[in-house]
């Protein structure tokens, strides 16, 4: 294809976005993309002013703002904008975020920093690099303005993208852009204390809502490109297995089929429309390798755990004081098993990646939580060099950690592509691969041992945890000890200022492939914590709020235990037939608390009534998404204790669809009010604290309602449902 | 050769009979509004209107639907945003990762066609998509600010 064909050729992908890539091009290049000049500092936005690398600024004063993590709806785009903007102090009507440029990024020298989407992160660790760029992007223009009118700096004023002197002179942002982008980039920048924000801590509409109202939001499973054909595909549902065989000649004269493409432990069918390409998927005989996880089971990975809790020596994660004597002198022990099984991330679009290969340029299309990392799979996968390979970052329809460092469907999207040298191919998991090929919130088992001197005070704790790791998959240097860091949080960290305390971690990786999956350890720690501790609060025979006060006293935490306990009027009594449950979990650097109150039907239908959440994330920069965050958060929270849960039954994945992978409906919403209580002086995450409080805190108002202790999730497996 | 009347125009396709609706829209005509989440009429993602009525197009033959008057998302508004729902969606910032959304949005406008004061138990009954980033309580707040704006 010629340079001036692939203009025409992008049916719906934002031509503006391509021309962007192809401008700065030398020469015609005969394939399907155009890199921009590699030596040259290729602004995103056609030849407008680079003033630092994260801000470019039109002549019409547009401000575009560089985005190098990625929007999954959590708000990114329009959050990182106003840090930035805020420090510029320009027009927030005048400002377009744009992705950073992941080839760009690459070229530069990592210049963006980290891309990456998880863990709560995007605000908490990118915020200060990128307000000091709006605020030395200021500098820059200010500085322009004062060496073109020959007056200090120091004199001038910015409001809004104008630039003003008391003489009366008076400028805009995009007249000065051009000689702003000569000068050096100051380093030495002071930035505003959260106190003088006016655009950072407000709720600006988000830039994204719009589009996702009427169905003009490209997401990676809508690009379509000139001649593009359709992949399914179906990997080893045994997961380690290899492919044995297959017999295409069964499917290659079904209408539509162009070509089955196949790798070590996969088979994908490539037709000119996805629904034929996965007809004869479906139609494909295939025959996996056997393999020695094809008798694993949900049942015999429970056997795996418990030689985890029953091991005589294992690792400790963190000691305080003299355990064995606590125990030996206590009153009354309390002691209980907790466990939860597998779950999967079940983004609402399922996993899906559109690759374009020609001679030795490759260029990705991709909803991804890091750029960096499809890049690399790309080229790790292909053998082409980074810098010849375009990534095209489109907003994930979901993302909740499996969009991030995996890139299977990246990968498997790349290969396709290079079996079909010309062709871009999208290739779209069908739900039932996205369910089966997850990588799975790990399964756990944990034994807690709780002791109470004779007057009901808390002396000494136990906690034994068995369970999957899912650190040593993708950064094993973490694991100290045999200790995994991430999956003993709310445990090693724990904030209760008890004196004797022991963290014991026995790991026990199963064949199933684990994954970060949104508030990863704090989808079931919290659970097991938070439910024990009201356990010993029974036991003492105390309140279960004011049994935790004492041993929270100081903390960060204590103040969200109390906001909620205010909210649900927990020093009232509960109108008749409702149950209250609370808990405190920090997680993501931010403090959080959950109080809810419910009632239970005929001792199994649960109809939860009000949830109280409550989040100090330390500043906050946009608080409607934060508000959403936790509305979402206290979705994913009842939807886990209720619903979820990914059995392994003959080394495979029983579920397939949401028809028995069940997520919480509309109906099953309870009133939510969250508590916004920002203490100010540090950053904390938002997208992953909102959901650990709240799935103790159901466990114990169900207990308070029915006297069952419920240690294992989902509730479902215990006859419990909701009210509907 | 099916004929299908989509949004407005009168379109000749020619496909199999068991092509569901959704891959019609999405791969044949190129509207991808419409979103594929299950496949098995669990999700709602792939709502659309077939004479005004909710219709989850991932498991209805195209074939089925000669002479019904097909609407997408597309065309619920003629500019994209001066729909009552969709002004209510942008007013109180309902999407997140906005991929149930247009599903999400067909099953409500249709729900207030026939509806024009739904009750949140109407809601509850008629809104039976999944939107796994939780969106579902401005959903319901939603619903109610449309029915007050018309
Ligand atoms: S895609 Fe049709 S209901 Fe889910
Ligand atoms: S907004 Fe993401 S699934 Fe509904």
């Amino acid at each position: 294809m010629t340079h001036n064909a692939i203009n025409a050729a992008i049916e719906n992908v934002s031509r503006r976005h391509f021309l962007v890539k192809s401008a700065a091009a030398t020469g015609a290049l005969s394939i399907g993309f155009q890199l921009p000049g590699i030596a040259g500092a290729a602004p995103a936005a056609d030849s407008a002013p680079e003033i630092t690398h994260w801000v470019v600024i039109e002549p019409d004063d547009t401000v575009v703002i560089r985005i190098a993590r990625s929007e999954l709806g959590q708000g990114s785009f329009t959050g990182l904008a106003q840090l930035v903007a805020e420090e510029l102090q320009c027009d927030w009507g005048k400002v377009r975020p744009e992705y950073a440029d992941v080839n760009m990024h690459i070229r530069r020298n990592r210049i963006f920093q980290s891309m990456s989407t998880g863990g709560s992160r995007s605000i908490r660790d990118s915020n200060e690099y990128i307000r000091k760029a709006g605020a030395a992007a200021r500098q820059m223009l200010v500085s322009a303005a004062a060496s073109q009118w020959g007056v200090p700096a120091s004199e001038c004023r910015v409001q809004d993208s104008v630039i003003s002197h008391p003489s009366g002179k008076s400028t805009t942002y995009g007249k000065v852009a051009g000689l702003a982008a000569t000068m050096d980039i100051p380093t030495d920048v002071a930035l505003k204390s959260p106190a003088q924000w006016k655009i950072a801590g407000t709720s600006p509409a988000r830039f994204d809502v719009p589009a996702k109202t009427n169905g003009s939001q490209i997401y990676a499973s809508d690009v379509r490109l000139p001649g593009m054909l359709y992949a399914s595909i179906v990997r080893s549902p045994v997961f380690g297995s290899t492919l044995k065989s297959y017999d295409e000649s069964r499917v290659l004269g079904m209408r539509g089929v162009k070509q089955v493409v196949a790798d070590e432990d996969w088979v994908a069918v490539v037709a000119d429309n996805w629904w034929r390409a996965n007809k004869a998927l479906l139609a494909l005989p295939v025959e996996w390798d056997e393999s020695e996880n094809d008798n694993v089971s949900s049942d015999s990975i429970m056997q795996f755990l418990r030689t985890g809790i029953d091991a005589t020596d294992v690792p400790v994660a963190r000691k305080d004081g003299d355990v064995d004597s606590a125990f030996a002198n206590a009153a009354k022990v309390v002691e209980a098993e907790y466990h939860s099984g597998f779950l999967n991330h079940a983004t609402m679009e399922p996993q899906n990646a559109v690759a374009l290969y020609t001679d030795d340029r490759l260029e990705v299309w991709c909803g991804t939580q890091n750029g960096e990392a499809t890049i690399a799979s790309a080229s790790e996968t292909s053998g082409i060099p980074l810098e010849n390979i375009i990534v095209h970052k489109m907003h994930a329809g979901g993302g909740f950690g499996r969009r991030g460092g995996h890139q299977d469907y990246t990968k498997q999207a790349v290969k396709i592509a290079m079996a079909m040298p010309g062709t871009p191919v999208r290739l779209q998991w069908s739900r039932e691969e996205d369910m089966r090929q997850g990588r799975y919130r790990p399964v756990s088992l944990v034994k807690l041992r709780g002791a109470l001197d004779k007057d009901g005070n808390w002396t000494a704790w136990q906690v034994r945890q068995a369970d999957q790791s899912i650190i040593i998959t993708v950064r094993p240097n973490m694991i100290e000890n045999g200790v995994d860091p991430i999956n003993t949080r709310s445990f090693a960290d724990n904030p209760y200022k008890v004196p004797n305390f022991v963290n014991e971690y026995a790991m026990r990786n199963p064949h199933v492939p684990p994954g970060f999956c949104r508030a990863v350890a704090h989808t079931n720690n919290p659970f097991y914590r938070e439910c024990f501790i009201d356990e010993l609060a029974h036991a003492a025979g105390k309140d279960p709020y004011e049994f935790r006060r004492p041993f929270l006293e100081g903390t960060k935490d204590l103040p969200l235990l109390d906001a909620v306990a205010r909210q649900i009027g927990w020093d009232k009594p509960a109108p008749k037939g409702v149950h209250r449950g609370i808990a405190v979990v920090d997680s993501y650097g931010s403090y959080t608390a959950a109080a809810v109150e419910l009632s239970v039907e005929n001792g199994t239908v649960i109809d939860v009534q009000r949830v109280v959440v409550a989040i100090d994330s330390g500043h906050v920069v946009h608080p409607d998404s934060v508000k959403g965050q936790m509305e979402g958060g206290v979705i994913w929270g009842l939807s886990f204790i209720m619903h979820e849960e990914i059995t392994i039954d003959n080394g495979r994945v029983v579920q397939g669809n949401f028809t028995d992978y069940p997520v919480l409906k509309l109906a099953q919403t309870p009133k939510i009010e969250p508590i916004i209580m920002p203490s100010g002086g540090f950053w904390g995450g938002v997208g992953e604290p909102p959901i650990g409080a709240v799935i103790p805190a159901i466990g114990n108002a169900l207990f308070a309602a029915t006297g069952k202790r419920i240690r294992s999730m989902p509730l479902k497996n215990h006859g419990f449902s909701y009210k509907t | 050769m099916t004929s299908l009347n989509v949004n407005g125009k009168q379109i000749e396709v020619d496909v199999e009979d068991d092509m569901p609706l959704l891959w019609v829209l999405r791969d044949e005509l190129g509207l991808t509004g419409t979103k594929y989440g299950c496949g098995v009429a669990a999700c709602g993602a792939c709502t659309v209107h077939v004479d005004g009525q909710p219709m989850r197009s991932c498991v209805m033959p195209a074939s089925a639907l000669a002479g019904r008057k097909i609407t997408t998302i597309e065309a619920l508004s003629a500019d994209g945003k001066s729909h009552p729902v969709q002004k209510a969606w942008v007013q109180l910032q309902v999407p997140q990762c906005g991929f149930c959304q247009s599903g999400m949005i067909m099953a409500a406008t249709a729900l207030l066609e026939r509806n024009s004061n739904p009750s949140d138990a109407d809601i509850d009954a008629a809104m039976t998509n999944i939107c796994r980033c939780g969106t579902y309580a401005r959903v319901r707040e939603a619903i109610h600010l449309a029915a007050r704006s018309v």
